[in-house]
């Protein structure tokens, strides 16, 4: 599939990442090759076959539903780039 | 004695149980070849004082374990609590994490000394450490007579380096597609990756979680065993761990493979592969006759498609676990201008943070699993993906106990030399190790000899799952054979 630069302005918007309009064009090349090579998958007689969800057999554990953890947000906010009065301060969200 | 970097785990052990060493000259030894090294831009992250305290401390114990005293070098993925742990990503910039993570824990628990962080591609995310954002790392051997600067191979560029060059003794390592035995193979050295399952992720830097397992890079297979065995275990941190006990791996090295069925897969002959890697692999495929195994033909019909399975599943699960890089609650913030709301805060943390190959990844992820994509592209992965897994269990019913393949393509190439090439020529450097991270089974990369520029090659072994001991012992019959001895020649 080619993938025009509407797409890439999209998917960038989706991830979050700010591309510069001009570098748009080439990210579209970049993904239009690199989904060229993963449509090479369409060639693979897929009927029937579960998709594979784990690559263990095994079921996830359970734990008991205690907290084990906790009272430490001096630690939770060492690494914040701006923590204020016990809080991670991030810009307005609500308009 | 100047050496003592040079040991092997096994012969440091022994000697600081005969008193012969101790971790502090060992440690002392390991800083001040580490010191004469930043050519290679290995360590990226140094702990000299906290390596010299973590050696007193474990010559004073008398009951530590088979790692007791040895000086490690630790991949920049792992969290190792109050040391930085990048990722090799400006976007953690000035992490210090407040946890230590599963594997440095035990490794640590079993007396383990830590030299300091290597480098790595940015999230593990690279094939030549070409992404990090420390810079190269650089591979010791050089080609022939040519001064080109190679690649140690990636993403644990860093710690192949290091372990080659001896500055230290062993190093970890992580493997989402091939990234402890490609490298491994480009720098003559052994690295396994075990079992999905087999050793805890937990604070671990997630590249691909289900793909994802830590293992050993060490100078032998008798080390990598014996480090297997500190960084494995059930870990309720992780539930994806397995609650199996751990086979003491040293203990299985007898070298006697005889009667065991060696798999040789047609699939993995590609087109154009270079004589000198066909010639390694029939020279493999000799010495473990030779020692007594049968040799079989095996068919893994879906090969072929590893590798485009592999980039819909890997950057779909990178595109989710890399979300939490958003410059609210650790590393990298942007400036934002006046007006700016937290999407664009978002936006510009993320476009300043993350590398292009990191990027580019993230945002293939998010297509593959975007509306309207994510049947045609995420499900159909996902069932190749069970093909691929069902292609190795139809081997093994058959009687296989191991399958023989190149490590690599093709032995080191110079950094630099992929810079303008298409980036599926790079993730074509996985080719024979993706597969078993596709099917979750352990992979072993061992140095088998040299290319006609005198440049390492390996081969891999690949086994049945939770098997790591049988498939240890079948590697450990390999470097029997191949006797493999060389070593680059210092120019840093």
């Amino acid at each position: 599939m080619s993938i025009d630069t509407d797409t890439a302005r999209r998917v960038a918007k989706l991830a979050r990442i700010q591309v510069p309009e001009a570098d748009l064009p080439e990210l579209a090349n970049e993904f239009s090759a690199i989904l060229g090579f993963i449509e090479q998958l369409n060639e693979v007689d897929i009927e029937g076959i579960e998709p594979m969800t784990s690559v263990t057999p095994q079921r996830l554990k359970r734990r008991t539903d205690v907290v084990t953890d906790g009272n430490q947000p001096q630690a939770v906010l060492k690494n914040a780039p701006d923590a204020r009065e016990g809080f991670f301060a991030v810009p307005k969200v609500v308009e | 004695m100047s050496d003592l970097s040079k040991m092997k785990i096994s012969e440091a052990r022994d000697a600081l149980k005969k008193g012969d060493v101790t971790s502090v000259e060992l440690t002392q030894a390991c800083l001040s070849e580490i010191e004469k090294a930043d050519a290679l831009g290995a360590f990226v992250h140094k702990t000299p004082d906290l390596a010299l305290d973590m050696a007193k401390a474990a010559d004073a114990n008398k009951n530590g374990g088979d790692l007791n005293g040895i000086p490690l070098g630790i991949k920049d993925l792992f969290c190792t609590k109050g040391v930085p742990s990048q990722a090799a990503s400006g976007i953690l910039e000035g992490f210090k994490p407040e946890y230590e993570s599963t594997v440095t824990s035990q490794l640590f628990a079993d007396g383990a000394v830590m030299l300091g962080k290597l480098n790595m591609d940015e999230f593990a995310m690279g094939s030549s450490n070409e992404t990090s954002v420390y810079g190269n790392a650089v591979n010791p051997w050089k080609r022939g007579n040519s001064d080109a600067a190679l690649t140690p191979g990636g993403s644990s560029g860093g710690s192949a380096s290091a372990v080659a060059a001896d500055l230290c003794l062993g190093a970890t390592g992580t493997d989402t597609g091939g990234s402890i035995r490609q490298p491994a193979a480009f720098v003559g050295i052994t690295g396994i990756k075990p079992t999905y399952g087999r050793v805890s992720r937990w604070g671990i830097v997630a590249f691909a979680s289900s793909l994802d397992q830590a293992g050993p890079m060490t100078k032998d297979v008798r080390d990598a065993a014996i480090m297997l065995k500190a960084m494995s275990g059930h870990d309720p941190k992780d539930s994806t761990s397995a609650d199996l006990a751990v086979p003491d791996f040293e203990a299985a090295l007898t070298g006697d493979i005889r009667g065991k069925v060696i798999g040789i897969p047609k699939e993995y002959r590609m087109d154009g592969m270079p004589e000198e890697i066909a010639k390694l692999w029939e020279d493999g495929t000799a010495m473990l006759k030779d020692a007594g195994a049968e040799i079989r033909d095996i068919t893994l019909p879906h090969t072929k498609y590893a590798l485009p399975a592999y980039y819909v599943i890997a950057p779909a699960e990178a595109s989710s676990n890399l979300a939490r890089y958003d410059g609210v609650r650790f590393g990298h913030r942007a400036k934002i201008d006046a007006g700016d709301g937290i999407t664009e805060m978002y936006e510009k943390t993320r476009a300043e943070g993350f590398g292009n190959e990191v990027k580019r990844r993230v945002m293939i992820g998010t297509y593959v699993l975007s509306a309207g994509f994510y049947d045609a592209y995420y499900n159909r992965a996902r069932k190749v993906r069970a093909l691929i897994k069902r292609d190795f269990e139809n081997v093994f019913d058959d009687g296989v106990d191991a399958i023989l393949t190149p490590a690599t393509p093709s032995s080191a190439f110079e950094l630099g030399s992929m810079a303008d090439a298409d980036p599926i020529k790079m993730y074509l450097n996985d080719v024979f190790t993706v597969t078993t991270n596709l099917a979750g089974l352990p992979g072993i990369a061992v140095p088998a000899g040299v290319d006609k520029d005198g440049l390492p090659l390996g081969l891999q072994l690949i086994g049945r799952p939770w098997e790591e001991a049988d498939l240890l012992n079948t590697a450990y019959a390999l470097e029997q054979s191949a006797q493999f001895v060389a070593k680059p020649n210092r120019w840093w």
